[in-house]
């Protein structure tokens, strides 16, 4: 799994794309550990993230708590049905907002 | 990261099979997940040698065999830490060595690779009625943000219990939820039992269970029917994947305390069906899955010829007092009330937990008492279906430690035959109303849980619409199932179109709901009862996966008026503390109006308790920080209406109406605290019908 941070505005974008399981979770937590910033706004866009397992879901509840910490705001993007509807099962989905797209959650977040 | 271990023992010791290991820690025992690796740990007393066999997940042949060294045996306890496994990505079971001795009690068989008791996750059945696979131990990942979640601990007074099977309960089309069947699926309907009024529901086997697992057919579709209900665990540690929307990643512990937190949230308590009285071994024709190639002469009671005793009538029995496996079921339920914030458990065939090994029942069963006095247990309801089918009938007679209540099989039996007109049933069932102190003397009421129904027989509906069970597609030529079900049809066997029959089909089912909703104790009713489910006469349904079993939610607009009615009568109780008491009644208190109870009968305060009268007319009365709380009931099971006297009240307070099941839909019941006033002091009890009255001020403008 590749992270790829961008700025939009005073957005923080951080696409993860690739395959979020055990494997690469320790790496992926570490990574957006060092990209999230303080006090800032974070999407995390997951598009392009083509699996992700339960070691995976528990790496973006972890970046949630980790931004709550930092006083940071953070939303997703970019979530396949499939991903939210596991998400959705299991509660993870109900600590985060969801946007619909990059722009979106860019838009929403900068407001 | 860091290269540098993060724990002095973070590092192997030894290289066994390719992989670095060190000698483990015994507990806990399973496997759990620690710096670097994982570390499992199994016991068996009468095993020579262990292997540990790890898969990649689905793999058909294994990844790895590790053979315990003898160092890493610690009493009866092998224990090693493998570093460099994934834990989210293997399977795993282990091969135990020793003797094939079956008249000594030994059935070891190093060519099966067994699970792990206390696997907190099985592989192999990851949706329901999927592929078959082999079953496999796996780990789950036990971190879960639950918040300031906790156990609700509502007073067991205030319990009203719902009973339900998790994929019965949405599983229909009609349910309308987005994941049919599951746990998820169970979320999405929790607006629903708010609206019911419900504030525990009690899930029907949850731990995994191989619903493949019958060989019988459909007699008239020649399918395979399939063990729906789930009475027989082959993983006592793991949540059931088949129930979960997310069995096929492995989450289905995730999904399930998602289930209890979102339960919690909205004031319902988690109760479990648990079966420690067998599991899914069966006799010696059955499979060696687990405890039986572990330790076979511990886990199970055996003959002395070492077959099997068949306390359960499934083939094995549980040594529950043995003091291994003592500790294997109290490990079980602390795992189930602190990992997943369980609220209580009920014991299948409870009986067993209260036998010896050789199958005496004992006077002071250890595992009873251990179960009662744990601390972490300590907030949970324990109830024992006391009794088991080896005979052992524990009803009243249960060894609680004032700790576990009863399924009260005595109230469902004459609720039922006084609602059907039997004669001379009256006085027993003023007993039934109180709590049943005849069996709980000493302890509360709340040691009974009050039914009419349960999973186990009859529909609420079907319990008044058939004389005789109708079991045929179970595929045993209507041999199965309870013979005595004490059921009446009202004119007409099975569905009819006959209104005189219907409308009394109506109201004895409210007959039945009032009776269970305004009794001291504990009430429980099935999930779909309260808008008249049926099974079409089948009162074994266990094998029944289909429209037979599965609550069709349609009947909730086609009977919405049953659904309404029920509601009231869950909020009556609520509302009034009379119902709902800690203690079995008493007389009068000296100071307030009544005594706590008092009987009454065509004239008020004369009860008349010969044989033919099948009335019974009663007034709950309690004066507490509330104020005076009197609610006054009258069944009368007749086919000849009364009138009764009613007791007279203080000035300023009259009877206002809030149930008589004789009156036609929509005016059979008041809304609590709306009730209209009666005028007089005598009321008209129809035949076959129960009316329900509430003492309150009068209205102003009188």
């Amino acid at each position: 799994m590749e992270l790829e941070k961008q700025m939009r505005g005073p957005v923080t974008v951080i696409a993860l794309n690739g395959e979020l399981d055990s494997t690469t979770a320790p790496k992926v937590q570490q990574g957006l550990d060092e990209l999230v910033p303080v006090h800032g706004m974070v999407l995390l866009d997951l598009s392009r993230t083509t699996y992700m397992s339960s070691a995976g879901l528990r790496v973006l509840l972890l970046v949630y708590r980790l931004c709550q910490q930092l006083g940071t705001r953070v939303m997703v993007s970019g979530i396949s049905d499939e991903v939210k509807a596991v998400m959705a099962a299991t509660g993870f989905l109900a600590f985060f907002t969801v946007a619909g797209s990059v722009d979106e959650g860019v838009e929403v977040l900068a407001a | 990261m860091s290269r540098t271990p993060e724990r002095l023992d973070a590092f192997p010791t030894h290289h066994i099979a390719g992989f670095g290991v060190r000698a483990g820690r015994p507990l806990p025992f399973g496997a759990s997940r620690v710096p670097g690796g994982v570390n499992f740990s199994v016991y068996s007393a009468g095993a020579t040698g262990m292997t540990l066999v790890l898969y990649r997940r689905d793999a058909v042949e294994p990844l790895a065999e590790l053979d315990f060294p003898p160092e890493f045996v610690t009493g009866a306890v092998y224990s090693m830490t493998v570093f460099g496994i994934d834990a989210e990505a293997i399977e795993y079971g282990y091969r135990a060595d020793g003797p094939f001795e079956p008249e000594a009690g030994h059935r070891f068989d190093r060519q099966q690779v067994l699970l792990d008791p206390y696997a907190t996750l099985l592989h192999g059945r990851d949706s329901w009625g999927g592929q078959r696979r082999p079953l496999r131990s796996g780990i789950a990942l036990d971190d879960f943000d639950w918040e300031d979640d906790r156990q609700l601990r509502l007073p067991s007074q205030d319990l009203v219990i719902y009973e339900a099977h998790v994929r019965g309960f949405t599983r229909h089309p009609s349910s309308k939820v987005g994941e049919p069947g599951t746990f998820a699926g169970l979320v999405e309907k929790i607006p629903y039992l708010k609206e019911l009024g419900v504030n525990a529901i009690e899930l029907m086997p949850v731990f995994e269970f191989d619903e493949l697992d019958n060989d019988r057919l459909d007699p008239d579709r020649g399918e395979q029917l399939r063990n729906y209900w789930g009475y027989s665990t082959v993983g006592f540690f793991s949540p059931k994947a088949g129930l979960a929307a997310t069995g096929r990643l492995g989450m289905q512990a995730d999904e399930f305390k998602n289930m209890v937190k979102q339960l919690h949230r909205a004031g319902i308590e988690v109760i479990l069906d648990v079966v420690f009285n067998h599991t899914a071994e069966g006799n010696e024709l059955g499979p060696t899955l687990s405890f039986r190639g572990l330790d076979n002469s511990v886990y199970y009671m055996l003959t002395p010829d070492g077959y099997y005793y068949n306390f359960s009538g499934t083939g094995n029995t549980l040594n529950c007092n043995h003091p291994v496996v003592r500790g294997f079921v109290l490990d079980c339920l602390r795992h189930w009330a602190s990992q997943f914030h369980v609220d209580g458990f009920r014991f299948d065939l409870a009986a067993i937990l209260g036998r010896a090994p050789d199958g005496a029942p004992l006077p002071n069963p250890p595992l009873l008492e251990s179960l009662a006095a744990d601390p972490i247990l300590r907030d949970c309801k324990l109830i024992a279906e006391a009794w088991d089918a080896g005979g052992l009938y524990q009803v009243g007679s249960f060894p609680n430690y004032h700790r576990f209540s009863e399924w009260n099989g005595k109230f469902r039996d004459t609720v039922r035959r006084f609602v059907k007109g039997d004669e001379g049933v009256a006085g027993e069932l003023a007993t039934r109303l109180l709590g049943s102190p005849d069996l709980y003397a000493g302890r509360a009421p709340t040691a009974s849980v009050n039914f009419v129904t349960a999973h186990d027989g009859f529909t609420l509906h079907d319990l008044v619409s058939y004389n005789e069970k109708h079991n045929d597609a179970n595929g045993e030529g209507n041999r199965d199932g309870d013979n005595d079900s004490a059921s009446w049809n009202c004119g007409a066997e099975g569905e009819t179109d006959d209104e005189s029959v219907l409308a009394l089909r109506a109201r004895q089912l409210r007959n039945l709901l009032l009776l269970l909703l305004t009794s001291h104790g504990i009430p429980m009713m099935v999930a779909g009862d309260e808008f008249g489910r049926t099974q079409r006469g089948n009162n074994n349904a266990y094998c029944q996966d289909n429209d037979l079993s599965w609550v069709d939610w349609r009947l909730a607009d086609t009977n919405a008026d049953l659904l309404r009615f029920t509601r009231a009568a869950i909020a009556f109780r609520k509302a009034h503390p009379a119902l709902r008491r800690a203690s079995h009644p008493r007389g009068h208190q000296g100071t307030g109006w009544f005594p706590e109870v008092s009987w009454h009968g065509e004239q008020a305060w004369t009860p008349d308790w010969s044989a033919g009268r099948r009335l019974v007319a009663a007034m709950f009365y309690e004066h507490g920080p509330h104020g005076h709380d009197c609610v006054y009931l009258a069944a009368n099971a007749h086919w000849d209406g009364r009138e009764l006297e009613l007791p007279g009240l203080p000035d300023g307070v009259a009877w206002h109406l809030f149930a008589d099941t004789a009156q036609p839909d929509g005016n059979d019941v008041h809304q609590p605290g709306a009730e209209p006033q009666l005028t007089g002091d005598r009321i008209w009890v129809e035949p076959r019908s129960t009316v329900v009255l509430v003492a309150k001020q009068t209205d102003v403008e009188e």
